[in-house]
């Protein structure tokens, strides 16, 4: 019976995280194909669609959160997070100043 | 129906590529044909093909690895060659088919000959140091190797099939784009990274997982031996560094089939960012590589120097160290794209700086060797000639390091010379003596060390004279990848290069001699312990070849070196009052499937030829959905078998001439048997 009501708690979970995941998908393209708003709004949505859908990834999918997930998952998470900023912020960093030096 | 194979995709273009491919159909019906000519298949295949042992996936990886190096170094004999003599003339190579040449050649060095070579050594060594059975994941590491040959075979069938891509081994766009490149070649490099840059990802998951899961009870971190410390960086990098590959693969090639424009001068595209991209995943590759080779050579350096290694801690963190700054360096590789000076500068000090904990290594493995008492085996030859050279192409890295001097080498023959330098010793010394150390735990006996020490030197010798050259001619003004030239005061410089590169291949003839001459003295030769060389750390307590299952009641490692310290104290080879059931993961064909789907696919995208795509697209998805649903996947070897093997090997041990731990303070602890 316990396995029972923690499968159906994780199923309800599950699928808030598949909707969420798909209205998150859904709004950046619709914006890009309608060509609703201006560029640099499109940009900004699409950028926080994808960041507030990686966290939708992580607390719907992966479970996790800052009270039942083991402390050396939240290092390895906070590795992870550290070598991402690393890799996105130079990436950044390279091709804007590339970016600026071509005009 | 086949897309865009027709029968013009057969190399008839030129006399050279015809012989390569030859060669290749040869050596594979050879192969072919002797497992038939021995009657083996049936064993082939249930024992190796679809074992999911970690100690035959191992000895995979490094099959597959020995003969990419063969393959790879044909290349680089074959470009040698071609430019000794095309001084004012064509040489004996089309411009094309050279291109092509180094193109394979770099992609099979790094993916098809290092990249298994490390993960082999790592399959066959790691769970056994760490004390445990298997790998967390038995049935992925089977899956992981199978995808890595399917790139190889990529590759390989490139030569008979269509041609290869002429866009080096880093396929820059625009060049590597549609518009300059219509042809297939791209397309069987990009095929080719993609399905074994899974294969690395899952195999770096799995290390992860086994080293930080599955150690045996009492080793904590800091009393990992210093392979199995490099093999869990390596693979954290793996983990984090190939996605930017698979990432930069996908666009290039959604570039060439679907028209997209992420790397294209048009639409909006910007080829700089695939040459941040793919150097995001190359600059840690390098690393990936290297670190366990140091591993190796912190391994090596202890035994043969009879001395605990120096500096343990320190070699720990400066693994560490090195692993984290990998990723902050990678704009070193094009300092020439025009960023600004502050961009530049930051990247020439972050390059300057993880030297720094690379000096540390060196010194520790000198320290170590300091009053040691030294033994001059094959592995510690591979070793010395490894600082030595390592530290030459250290300092040239050092040097072009400085984005001013940089601008001077970027695409000389300096740079060439300067990657050989740390990829030689650092990276290949160090799988060959990672290959010696530990081919009698992987067969149950010794290489010949006269056949070993002469392919040492061969190589090394040989190395120098290919190379210091090549360092000369970049100072002279010669860009790399050239097919021929005019300037006169080139051509001796690069007539010692081909010497050098002859000499090399001495060296690969004394080691395939030496596994010759090792097989058939191999009843000599038996080794009898599991420990050939008074090891330190715990594969040494397993027999050789171990059991399938390694240990047949789990070690406990109380202390760094624990197989050492359990001989000092005479507890290494005590007899179990009793053994337990123990369950293994049964051999499976799922795998090699996925492998040869994985194969099929790519050629199918290759060539346009879109039903046979989908059809291995679908066998994947059914072949992964039937295996998930497959609750009968171990099997369980009963404790009276176990305790069969286990009096065989203490009868072994009995026989064995007994060896003396180091320490000559401390009693040696009496084999079984032999006290009596």
């Amino acid at each position: 019976m316990k396995q029972q009501a923690s499968t159906g708690r994780s199923l309800t979970q599950y699928l808030t995280g598949f909707v969420l995941a798909l209205v998150l998908t859904a709004i950046p393209f619709a914006i890009v194909a309608t060509g609703a708003a201006p560029r640099a709004q499109s940009l900004a949505v699409v950028t926080v669609a994808a960041v507030v859908q990686v966290f939708v990834h992580l607390w719907y999918f992966l479970h996790m959160n800052f009270s039942t997930t083991p402390r050396e998952n939240i290092l390895a998470f906070a590795f992870a997070a550290i070598l991402i900023l690393i890799m996105l912020g130079g990436s950044f960093w390279i091709m804007f100043d590339l970016h600026s030096r071509m005009r | 129906m086949l897309g865009k194979l027709t029968i013009d995709a057969l190399p008839f273009y030129s006399w050279v590529a015809m012989g390569g491919a030859a060669v290749t159909v040869l050596c594979g019906l050879l192969f072919l044909g002797v497992i038939t000519w021995l009657g083996a298949w049936r064993y082939v295949w249930k024992e190796w093909l679809t074992s999911v042992d970690h100690k035959r996936i191992g000895v995979m990886y490094v099959m597959l690895a020995l003969a990419m190096l063969l393959r790879g170094f044909i290349d680089a004999l074959m470009m040698r060659a071609q430019q000794a003599f095309a001084l004012n003339s064509d040489g004996y190579l089309p411009p094309d088919h050279f291109d092509q040449i180094f193109s394979s050649h770099g992609t099979i060095m790094i993916f098809f000959m290092a990249m298994p070579f490390m993960t082999g050594l790592v399959n066959i060594v790691v769970p056994q140091q760490i004390g445990a059975r298997d790998v967390a994941f038995p049935f992925l590491n089977s899956v992981s190797f199978w995808l890595t040959s399917a790139g190889a075979g990529l590759v390989m069938i490139s030569l008979v099939i269509g041609t290869f891509s002429t866009a080096g081994w880093t396929g820059y766009p625009p060049y590597s784009g549609i518009a300059y490149s219509p042809d297939v070649g791209v397309d069987y490099w990009i095929w080719a990274l993609l399905i074994s840059g899974v294969g690395s990802t899952l195999t770096g998951i799995n290390f992860v997982v086994t080293i930080l899961k599955r150690r045996a009870p009492g080793m904590k971190l800091m009393r990992m031996p210093l392979f199995t410390w490099t093999a869990l960086c390596s693979s954290i990098l793996m983990i984090f560094a190939f996605p930017a590959l698979t990432v930069v693969c996908s666009m290039l090639a959604l570039d060439r089939l679907l028209g997209m424009h992420f790397f294209t001068n048009e639409a909006g595209g910007n080829m700089m960012n695939y040459i941040n991209l793919f150097w995001i995943w190359g600059h840690p590759e390098v690393y990936i590589l290297i670190l366990p080779a140091f591993g190796v050579f912190s391994e090596v350096v202890a035994t043969f120097s009879r001395k605990r290694l120096f500096g343990y801690r320190s070699l720990v963190y400066a693994t560490a160290a090195i692993a984290l700054l990998s990723f902050t360096v990678w704009l070193h590789h094009f300092f020439t794209m025009g960023s600004s000076a502050s961009v530049n500068a930051f990247f020439g000090v972050a390059t300057m700086i993880i030297a720094v904990p690379t000096g540390v290594k060196v010194f520790d493995w000198l320290f170590t060797m300091y009053r040691g008492r030294i033994e001059f085996t094959p592995p510690m030859l591979w070793t010395v000639g490894f600082i030595v050279t390592f530290v030459i192409g250290g300092m040239t890295g050092v040097l072009l390091a400085l984005p001013p001097a940089d601008y001077l080498m970027h695409n000389t023959t300096f740079l060439v010379a300067h990657f050989h330098n740390m990829l030689i010793p650092g990276v290949l010394f160090g799988f060959l003596a990672g290959y010696m150390y530990w081919f009698p735990k992987a067969f149950g006996f010794t290489l010949d060390e006269r056949w070993g020490a002469r392919s040492f030197w061969c190589w090394l010798v040989g190395f120098y004279l290919a190379f210091m050259p090549l360092y000369a001619l970049g100072f002279m003004g010669m860009p790399r990848r050239m097919e021929h030239y005019n300037a006169p005061e080139w051509q001796p410089l690069l007539i010692v290069a081909a010497l050098g590169a002859m000499v090399i291949l001495l060296g690969i003839v004394c080691l395939i001699v030496q596994l010759i001459v090792s097989i058939r003295r191999r009843h000599e030769t038996r080794e009898l312990t599991g420990d050939p060389w008074n090891g330190r750390t715990l594969e040494w307590l397993t027999s050789s070849p171990p059991a399938p299952y390694n240990f047949a009641v789990l070690p406990r490692a109380d202390e760094i070196d624990a197989f050492h310290e359990m001989r000092k104290r005479g507890v290494a080879y005590k007899r179990p009052k009793h053994y337990a059931d123990i369950e293994m993961p049964k051999n499976t064909a799922v795998g090699i499937l996925l492998g040869g789907l994985g194969f099929v696919l790519g050629f199918g995208v290759v060539w346009h030829i879109w039903w046979l795509a989908l059809a291995s697209l679908l066998g994947v998805a059914a072949a992964l959905i039937a295996r998930a649903f497959n609750d009968d996947t171990e099997f369980r070897i009963s404790a009276a078998e176990v305790e069969e093997i286990e009096n065989a090997r203490y009868g072994a041990l009995a026989r064995a001439v007994p060896k003396s731990v180091d320490q000559p303070s401390t009693a040696a602890e009496p084999l079984p048997g032999s006290a009596a």
